[in-house]
């Protein structure tokens, strides 16, 4: 059984970059455990020999010839950045 | 087995190399959308709403990249996994819109395969690869444009990679530099990556640990992003350095992720111990798993060309040249193919067998050829002598027309003039003299005027027929056929 403590709760929200308040890490974790204590009934079933299945319909990947289809469109991928400049996207800096 | 060795205070220290080469696929689109991979575009150009990770967008597979991975695969004679899964490697970072990188984890495209690399002692190294599989490249940052931004590009973000992982195979730098020369090799031959590693269209990541012979091995660390062969074989040396420097003061090394300083000769770390990484790989969500039929791996291997093991093995088995002349004409296909252009040509102007002219050809080439490009900075691909000329010159040697000496001085005024060989031997009255009687008659001037070193000779001084020899080419300005000479010079002065 998997347990979920304020200190994954806490580092799961760095990696994702979400900002979590202190006093709403304990009450996540138990929610955390059981969301996964729920889809953890799924384990009493026997899965032995049984393959992972990839998608409920019965398709297969599709695949795309190599074509350019796409891009000249630098206006529209930079609407929505908070900042852009001289066609960059512009962040704060990354780098020490 | 390698002896190369760290020399200690405490002792001998063996090093333990291990390779992640990123080799971006040759393709007009980028693996999971329409957009163009071509280089130096103007920012943000070349980037479809997919690339960006615009919400709702969804990715599809370019049939070229798995192609051309198959291709490789087949190349160092791997296992080709018909059934392979995309998973999310998860990470944060400005120029990775999506916040992960979609990836192959569990069930990569390629297994394990073979790479034979060449060794400056002349031997062979087998080396491993444990496998390789297909990934998207990141965007690009640009942290030294604006004083408090970092500007970001999108251009490369989905471009296809193939990273192709080695075993801890490698002992030494000259291994791992030798190794990325061949995979570069290999990838240059089938066309799967044009290995241009200073436009970044390969690179490696350089995992080095140290150990005492014979012990299990150390804690390693991965130098990122190393751009040269030269600069993988010193950050080997100056890495394992480091480390065994640390473990000789008592210390220990902390495995982590460096960077190499060419400038500096220096690696330093790049990351916060605070930020080791956790990528959570899982099944990406939006692919189901790559599948092809065995077709489509036979169509790959049929598209194979000739393989630089191959062509080495046929240059000196059918062909007679050496190891060292065969190693360094399949180096380069373009190289290779120059050489069997020369041969062809040599073979059909002279009337011989390409076996008869090949081991001449191929030492002209590596020595007079290569030589004169490597004086003059340039590639062969650039070369103002064409291997239809060049074959012109060695046939003019091949049938007596010029010596092997003026063959030199036709050979420096086509490099510089770009004439054929002919017409330069025409123009300059540079024919060899095998008419025996007009040689004969000079040899009898020459021994005619030199009566002290023909007695000499005649006392016991053989060696002055040397004296002679240069005599007659002197007068013939060097183009009395040597043979010839010779022939005709020791029963008059034996008298």
């Amino acid at each position: 059984m998997s347990n979920i403590d304020r200190a994954t709760v806490a580092k799961i929200a760095r990696l994702a970059r979400i900002k979590i308040e202190d006093d709403k890490l304990e009450p996540l974790a138990g929610e955390l455990n059981n969301i996964i204590g729920w889809v953890e009934q799924l384990s009493e079933v026997n899965t032995d020999n049984i393959e992972p299945m990839a998608s409920v319909v019965d398709a297969k990947l599709r695949w795309r010839d190599d074509k350019v289809t796409d891009g000249n469109k630098a206006e529209s991928v930079l609407k929505n950045a908070p900042n852009a400049e001289y066609g960059f996207f512009a962040v704060p800096k990354v780098i020490e | 087995m390698s002896d190369y060795r760290i020399q200690g205070a405490t002792g001998d220290w063996e090093v333990v190399i291990g390779l992640e080469i990123h080799a971006q696929v040759t393709s007009n689109a980028k693996l999971f959308s329409g957009a163009s991979t071509e280089f130096g575009a103007e920012p943000n150009s070349q980037v479809s709403l997919v690339d960006a990770a615009m919400p709702g967008m969804l990715p599809t597979i370019n049939g070229e990249c798995v192609r051309q991975a198959v291709r490789t695969g087949l190349a160092i004679g791997a296992e080709i996994n018909k059934y392979s899964v995309f998973d999310r490697k998860n990470y944060f970072y400005a120029d990775l819109p999506q916040g992960y990188q979609i990836s192959q984890f569990k069930h990569p495209i390629v297994g394990h395969g073979t790479v034979t690399v060449d060794l400056e002692s002349g031997g062979t190294k087998e080396i491993g690869v444990e496998r390789i599989h297909l990934e998207q490249d990141a965007g690009k940052s640009m942290h030294d444009q604006h004083p408090q931004y970092t500007y970001v590009d999108l251009n490369r973000s989905g471009v296809a990679l193939m990273e192709i992982v080695s075993d801890p195979d490698m002992r030494s730098p000259e291994e791992a530099g030798a190794y990325v020369t061949k995979i570069r090799t290999i990838l240059r031959y089938i066309g799967s990556c044009d290995g241009n590693m200073e436009q970044g269209s390969m690179r490696a990541d350089v995992n080095v640990s140290v150990r005492r012979v014979g012990d299990p091995l150390g804690t390693r660390c991965e130098i990122k992003n190393v751009n040269s062969v030269r600069f993988v074989r010193q950050a080997v040396e100056i890495e394992a350095r480091r480390q065994v420097d640390i473990i000789e003061d008592g210390g220990t090394i902390d495995q982590e992720t460096r960077l190499f300083d060419p400038v500096k000769a220096e690696t330093r770390s790049m990351r916060s111990k605070e930020e080791a990484h956790d990528y959570r790989y899982f099944p990406d969500p939006d692919l189901l798993p790559l599948e092809f039929d065995d077709a489509f791996i036979e169509a790959a291997r049929d598209s194979l060309p000739e393989l630089p093991d191959a062509k080495k093995a046929r240059f000196m088995e059918a062909l007679g040249l050496n190891d060292y002349n065969a190693s360094v004409l399949v180096a380069e296909q373009v190289s290779a193919a120059y050489f069997e252009t020369l041969v062809t040509a040599v073979a059909k102007a002279t009337g011989k067998s390409e076996a008869d002219v090949a081991v001449k050809a191929s030492n002209w080439l590596t020595c007079d050829l290569f030589g004169a490009l490597n004086k003059a900075g340039i590639s062969i691909t650039e070369t103002p002598v064409s291997a239809e000329q060049g074959a012109g010159l060695l046939a003019l040697i091949e049938d007596g027309t010029i010596s092997g000496r003026i063959a030199k001085d036709v050979f420096e005024i086509m490099f510089e003039t770009g004439k054929d060989a002919a017409d330069i031997v025409e123009e300059k009255g540079l024919k060899q003299v095998s008419d025996t009687g007009a040689i004969d008659a000079i040899i009898d001037e020459i021994i005619a005027a030199n009566p002290g070193q023909l007695a000499q000779y005649r006392a016991g001084k053989d060696k002055l027929i040397g004296f002679f020899v240069g005599q007659v080419m002197k007068a013939t300005q060097g183009q009395a056929n040597p043979g010839v000479v010779n022939k005709l010079l020791k029963p008059k002065l034996d008298g």
